[in-house]
């Protein structure tokens, strides 16, 4: 299969259903051969954008161009893009192998031709063995594995994908996730994915677009949503995250200090102008234990409310005097460290730990 | 089904009497009946060689036979427009269209012969219609022969191949639809590769059941047919109460009664027939 990558612009695109707006004037990017993710929670229009990109969902504004050139009008059969259903949609009176040759047989394509792409698309997904199976006598995974199979095997400008690994058990869909990965690099071209899966997103994309209310609210690369969350949304959805609202009580070229409670909170960010009201999100893994004197940008006192062990770390949740409950999650091997609760402990961070996050439109 | 899960003794006690109780009242007068085919007018198979040298006995036998077919075929296309046309309405306008499929269900077959008699005649509606718009100069024969029957047949039948050919539709997950589509099948295609061959199940099912309830109409073809075209059932009820041939009219019940267990036998090696008749998972 030849890398043909294409680039797909969504411009101002909106849809209404009556007087609901499940897409909101949504303007996205996606570059030649990126894999995209849309995430959001669900009734947040990811699925309604896949939905009009795939040319199933008639927008009510705005345009879908692929490579530049709009298709908003074109029908769905027209627009040669690949789709993964949501509980893949295999047709279940075709063998494994006529489903995958289904997209060549209505292209017209001679029986040869047919049989060449489809061996090379079964083994594509190391399902040669199982062509003349019936869906049914797969198993989840493997119907996956035909699903995409057939999504990639007319060579698509664009592969669509609604929630693929929503049907699998947790062990399965990591593996799969890893395979899907693989598959991207090696057919190189662009993928859309719909998920509600943070995890997935993460580990699967290129850039990530968020989701709320039929909004975009962010989208860029997933360690830069993580680390630099616009909104509180954001931040909240994608990771955990603290919440520290105050007001502005110093600010130099460095960065500003921030009046919480009692509490005197330093943060490395774009100065502001003092009095100004401040939301900041902290990501409870950038919190750690300080043993004795030790020191940190940011320091607070508490005992420990209560705690988990995660195999890989501890959870902590931590009542200070100066902030409020805070979340902290350690790792394991991070010192000889025997939570109890009422155990009074010392918690910081850097100043570049906590970044200030807006507050949602509502 | 598992050891534990067979029905023990217990369980046929339990249907036992109703058991005996059809024997003796339903499946013993029928084949005492029946037995008549080969008892008179005198023992042996007398009655049957009637079908290979008899041409009333043959004609009788062919003309229903094409009339069912013509019947069944019929009620299949127009069952199959309609069942699919209620499976792409709205919620709201589905329930008005199995109304209206389920209303002529309910009015006396006899009632609609009739009517359908006062549609047909000479100077019925439609040639009335027919010549006043100077289209016809002749009123045309549409009843009481084959194709009066066919009409009334097909009027009947509809619906019996709309509900199994509905239910085998709506099972069709519309998603399969919307992948094909998205996989650059035009809506054609989309018909003939992917709804069709997943709506067989129901277009089978309605054969069967179509045919083997034309085989024995009586009602209709009599009134239809005004005597002149006869039809198995017409046929026997002629023999027995009219000429007092019990043998050759029982003979002929026993070949409609085999008719339809060969078609059931045929079917059932093409599809799950409990599944037709509703019983089963």
């Amino acid at each position: 299969m030849s890398a043909a990558g294409h680039a797909l612009g969504i411009l101002g695109l909106t849809k209404r259903y009556g007087s609901f707006t499940a897409v909101d004037d949504v303007s996205l990017d996606v570059g030649q051969g990126e894999f995209l993710t849309l995430l959001g929670p669900s009734g947040s229009g990811k699925t309604t954008i896949l939905m009009a990109v795939a040319g199933f969902v008639a927008p009510t504004a705005g345009s879908i161009l692929l490579d530049g050139r709009e298709i908003t009008p074109l029908p769905p059969e027209k627009r040669n893009f690949g789709m993964v259903f949501q509980g893949y949609a295999l047709f279940p009176h075709m063998s494994v192998a006529e489903n995958v040759a289904f997209p060549l047989r209505v292209r017209g394509l001679s029986r040869a031709d047919r049989e060449a792409k489809v061996r090379a698309a079964l083994d594509l997904v190391q399902l040669g063995a199982f062509a003349e199976r019936l869906p049914k006598q797969l198993s989840g995974g493997q119907q996956q594995r035909v699903a995409l199979a057939r999504a990639l095997v007319f060579e698509p400008n664009l592969l669509l994908l609604d929630e693929p690994l929503s049907a699998l058990d947790k062990k399965l869909r990591a593996e799969l996730q890893e395979e899907l990965k693989a598959l991207h690099r090696r057919v190189g071209r662009t993928f859309v994915n719909v998920t509600h899966d943070q995890e997935e997103a993460l580990s699967l994309s290129d850039r990530i677009a968020i989701l709320n209310h039929g909004r975009l609210i962010q989208a860029g690369a997933p360690g830069e949503l993580y680390e630099r969350p616009r909104t509180r949304f954001v931040a909240d959805f994608l990771g955990k995250s603290n919440f520290i609202e105050g007001a502005v009580a110093t600010a130099d070229a460095a960065g500003f200090v921030l009046a919480a409670g009692t509490a005197r909170i330093a943060v490395r960010a774009p100065a502001a102008p003092e009095g100004t009201r401040r939301l900041l999100s902290l990501r409870p893994e950038k919190i750690a234990l300080l043993a004795g004197e030790e020191a940190a940008d940011n320091v607070v006192e508490g005992r420990i409310l209560a705690w988990s062990y995660l195999g890989s770390g501890f959870a902590l949740r931590v009542e200070t005097a100066s902030l409020g409950e805070l979340r902290a999650t350690l790792p394991a091997w991070q010192a000889a460290f025997a939570p109890a609760e009422g155990l009074p402990v010392r918690l910081g961070w850097s100043a570049e730990a906590a970044v200030p996050v807006e507050e949602d439109a509502p | 089904m598992t050891a534990a899960g067979r029905p023990g003794i217990g369980w046929w006690l339990l249907i036992l009497p109703a058991l005996v109780l059809l024997l003796v009242f339903y499946v013993a007068p029928i084949l005492q009946v029946l037995a008549i085919s080969v008892t008179e007018p005198e023992p042996g198979l007398g009655n049957y060689e009637r079908i290979f040298t008899s041409e009333s006995v043959q004609r009788v036998i062919l003309t229903t036979l094409r009339i069912c077919l013509i019947t069944t075929v019929l009620a299949l296309l127009l069952g199959y427009a309609i069942a699919y046309a209620i499976t792409l309405a709205t919620p709201r306008a589905r329930g008005w269209w199995i109304l209206a499929v389920l209303v002529p269900l309910w009015i006396s077959v006899l009632v609609r012969a009739f009517a359908w008699v006062t549609l047909l005649r000479r100077q019925g509606l439609v040639n009335n219609t027919l010549i006043n718009a100077g289209m016809i100069s002749e009123p045309l024969p549409l009843v009481w022969n084959e194709f009066g029957i066919v009409v009334g047949m097909v009027h009947y039948m509809v619906p019996f191949a709309v509900l199994p050919m509905l239910a085998s539709m709506r099972e069709i997950d519309p998603r399969l639809l919307a992948a094909a589509r998205g996989l650059g099948a035009s809506r054609g295609q989309v018909f003939r590769q992917v709804f069709l061959p997943l709506s067989m199940p129901g277009v089978i099912a309605a054969a069967v059941l179509v045919f083997i309830f034309s085989l024995g109409f009586y009602i209709t073809p009599a009134i239809l047919g005004g005597g002149k075209t006869l039809m198995v059932a017409e046929w026997i009820s002629l023999q027995i109460l009219d000429l007092i041939r019990w043998g050759l009219g029982t003979m002929m019940a026993t070949m409609l009664i085999v008719a339809i267990l060969v078609t059931l036998a045929v079917f059932s090696r093409l599809v799950d027939l409990r599944r037709i008749f509703g019983s089963g998972a």
